[in-house]
């Protein structure tokens, strides 16, 4: 991996998590769109789960996407197998890197100079619109929210929901400066102005590139779900379409897309299903009178491989990218997506960034969580991501000999001096004399307790030792 | 999460009560008032004197080879098969959950299992092992309630709490928007992430505040902790109480002290 692969074209540095955690707290406006749209997307999804079995239906998720795992490299195999079947061309990058060279020398190829691009997060995870800028080729966003965010020169904050961080007079303003637009906020318009501009891209673009929901190994099929027809237009219209994805986006079985799609849409955004459902099964036939003239599967490992290495990490894999758990967690809707610094932020960034860029860069990921369990509770895979949390803590501290890191990176947060408080911390709770001899002298002296505990009486103040502890009063009642 | 089907046993004679590090220390009178419901009820109670703490603040920090020499010291106190139960739901979820995954490839992970079975968070204990009837003593008021994440979500005792409150013939039981939601305490993400914590703990403190409610209770010393703790610094009007002792002083004829 070459040094600059994982380097954000923004130079955002993951490991300042904190400041910039500060600062969106203090930003009225960031808590207030946050609030609302995580509101909002939080009732969504409980009326459109209303009247069914979800605890069954998230146990044939997760059963789906565990016999899928259990099966990769064969199933992988099965898809290349039917994918060149059907006349798509397979290609398989081991990183970003790998990835973007792979799209660019498809594109050379065909001396394309423009890339009209649909929703992909891996093609953020590859950076790949400034890949290819750097190359000369123009990638333009088509989903509406990722257009914004191209527009104002960021990265999507929410994996479903990429502008989700700006409202409607923030976006007025952004296409007014950008686009010459009217200011106006009317959604209809700014939407309809936002197609015109797309229109035409799509009409000359030499190149479409989509992400890939789901990737049927039986029929060497590739689903894309979407709501505003820019996916069906990307994967169409252009003379060749190239489809990027993680490597665990492969399901064995049609049916088993029937469940995962049902729990998709609805944990997402709370719809039964979405406007448009594209399955993708070759290029334009002989006797066909449209659709593109070549399709590309690149197939991304970008460390997954090496996650599925390990029994417990593995379950990261299962994730169908539905957001819900950004949607359900505290601390994504206090400082929103951006704060994280990372491709995907909340609680799936958590677990899955460290593995992709390293402990000793996502370090902080994994304690920006109060493990409230919000996010395993919603998961529609069931991913047991608060225990994930802790394991990858656990990693950042190497904080287990009997069980060792594997992250790399491992090792990364490891502080000498909380190493021995945690030390001592274990010897005096492992001895208890030592353990009540400490907690009485602690309840006789109380007076002497600090005041000020770090960041505890920043917002409280310090909890007060009892008089008599419970240990003490029941010596007392003699039992 | 917690299996969706319990298997409650039936009503023993004696139980094991397991303090935790936060009641022994901070809220003594919430312990004593557990275990004076229990004995109420006719049960036995026994309480292992070299128990210290579950494990939890280490486990949870990563430090797993220190919070095992700690969990391991606990293994040992409850040679008996009762039933062992806690005042806590994230205490309770520590022993209960985490522990076969903490002794996992250890010597002693059957034992780890066995114990992490017996363990019960003990309002669902009170309910619905002894099939408690409460008897309200006290004056009308009202209260709201906040479950902490740990009892909701890991030991699944989300209506337990309300359910014994509603027993309560004089209490009026409040429910803030956003019950569900975590308060900002979370352990050493109090004090690793303060603003963020801070921001949720005034946001629950608010959202409890609107409800009208001069008081509420909750499940688990750390909610409590961070929950009362930023109503004070901040003077808005809440007072919070251990759900126990708010129980044990309804229904008892003599007034408990207030910790
Ligand atoms: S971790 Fe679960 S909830 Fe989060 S995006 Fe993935 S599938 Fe959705």
């Amino acid at each position: 991996m070459s040094e600059t692969a994982h380097q954000s074209p923004h130079h955002i540095d993951v490991k300042e998590f904190h400041p910039r955690a500060q600062a969106a707290i203090h930003n009225p406006k960031i808590r207030q769109n946050f609030r609302k749209a995580m509101d909002g997307l939080m009732s969504k999804r409980k009326s459109a789960f209303e009247g069914w079995d979800l605890e069954t239906l998230r146990d044939l998720g997760a059963n789906i996407r565990l016999r899928a795992l259990a099966n990769l490299p064969d199933l992988l195999e099965q898809l290349e197998e039917k994918l060149t079947e059907n006349g798509i061309k397979v290609h398989w990058a081991l990183d970003s890197d790998e990835a973007c060279r792979i799209v660019r020398d498809i594109c050379v190829a065909r001396d394309a100079k423009s890339v009209i691009k649909g929703k992909s997060m891996v093609s953020e995870e590859m950076e790949l619109n400034h890949y290819l800028e750097g190359q000369g080729i123009e990638a333009l966003e088509s989903d509406l929210g990722e257009y914004i965010v191209q527009l104002a020169g960021e990265t999507p904050s929410h994996i479903i929901m990429p502008a989700i961080h700006k409202n409607t007079g923030e976006i007025s303003e952004l296409m007014h400066e950008k686009t010459g637009t009217d200011l106006s906020h009317d959604v209809e318009y700014l939407t309809a102005a936002a197609r015109q501009q797309l229109r035409e891209k799509f009409m000359n673009a030499d190149v479409g590139v989509s992400g890939v929901n789901f990737a049927v190994a039986e029929t060497g099929t590739l689903c894309l779900v979407e709501n505003e027809g820019n996916g069906r237009m990307t994967t169409t219209v252009p003379p060749c379409h190239i489809a990027v994805t993680g490597i665990e986006k492969v399901v064995p079985n049609l049916e088993d897309v029937t469940a995962l799609m049902a729990l998709l849409t609805r944990s997402a955004t709370g719809q039964h299903i979405t406007t448009y459902f594209n399955m993708i099964s070759g290029p334009r036939k002989a006797d066909e009178m449209d659709g593109p003239e070549e399709v590309h599967l690149v197939l991304v490992d970008n460390g997954r491989s090496s996650i599925y290495q390990d029994d417990e990490l593995l379950d990261t894999l299962r994730c169908i990218r539905c957001g819900a758990c950004m949607n359900h967690c505290p601390v994504y809707t206090r400082v929103g997506g951006h704060t994280y610094g990372t491709t995907y932020p909340g609680p799936i960034g958590k677990i899955l960034m460290p593995h992709l860029i390293g402990l000793d860069e996502g370090r902080h990921l994994p304690t920006a969580s109060s493990l409230c369990g919000a996010c395993g509770e919603v998961c529609p895979v069931k991913i047991p991501i608060p225990d994930l949390l802790v394991r990858l803590r656990q990693e950042s501290v190497d904080g287990d000999k009997l069980h060792p890191a594997r992250v790399t990176g491992h090792g990364a947060k490891r502080g000498a001096m909380e190493a021995m408080i945690w030390k001592g911390w274990s010897w005096m709770h492992a001895h208890p004399g030592a353990y009540r001899f400490g907690t009485n002298m602690a309840a006789r002296f109380r007076m002497l307790q600090p005041g000020q505990i770090g960041g505890w009486t920043q917002y409280r103040t310090a909890p007060k030792l009892a008089p008599k502890t419970l240990h003490e009063k029941l010596k007392e009642r003699g039992q | 999460m917690v299996d969706p089907i319990k298997v409650y046993p039936p009503k023993p004679s004696k139980v094991y009560f397991y303090g935790t590090c936060l009641v022994d220390m901070f809220y003594p009178d919430a312990g004593m008032a557990g275990i004076q419901l229990l004995e109420r009820e006719g049960i036995e109670v026994i309480f292992p004197e070299n128990q210290t703490c579950c494990g939890q603040p280490a486990y949870t920090s990563g430090y797993h080879d220190e919070a095992r020499a700690v969990a391991k010291a606990q293994l040992g106190l409850f040679p008996e098969d009762w039933p062992i139960v806690v005042p806590s739901g994230s205490c309770g979820g520590m022993m209960r959950k985490h522990y076969p995954a903490l002794f996992k490839d250890t010597g002693d992970d059957v034992k780890a299992a066995e114990i992490a079975g017996r363990v019960w968070e003990l309002t669902d204990f009170l309910l619905n092992v002894c099939h408690i009837k409460l008897e309200d003593l006290g004056e009308p008021t009202t209260v709201a309630m906040h479950t902490s994440c740990s009892a909701r979500r890991e030991m699944g005792v989300a209506e337990v709490g309300p359910k014994l409150l509603g027993q309560l013939s004089n209490v009026n039981l409040v429910e803030q928007v956003r019950t569900e939601e975590c308060c900002g305490f979370g352990g050493t993400f109090a004090i690793r992430h303060p603003e963020i914590s801070g921001a949720m703990v005034s946001e629950k403190v608010d959202a409890i505040v609107d409800t009208g409610a001069k008081d509420f209770v909750t499940t688990d010393c750390g909610c409590l902790m961070n929950i009362a703790g930023y109503a004070e610094k901040n003077r808005k009007p809440l007072e919070g109480q251990h759900i126990l002792s708010f129980l044990w002083e309804r229904t008892s004829a003599k007034k408990g002290e207030r910790s």
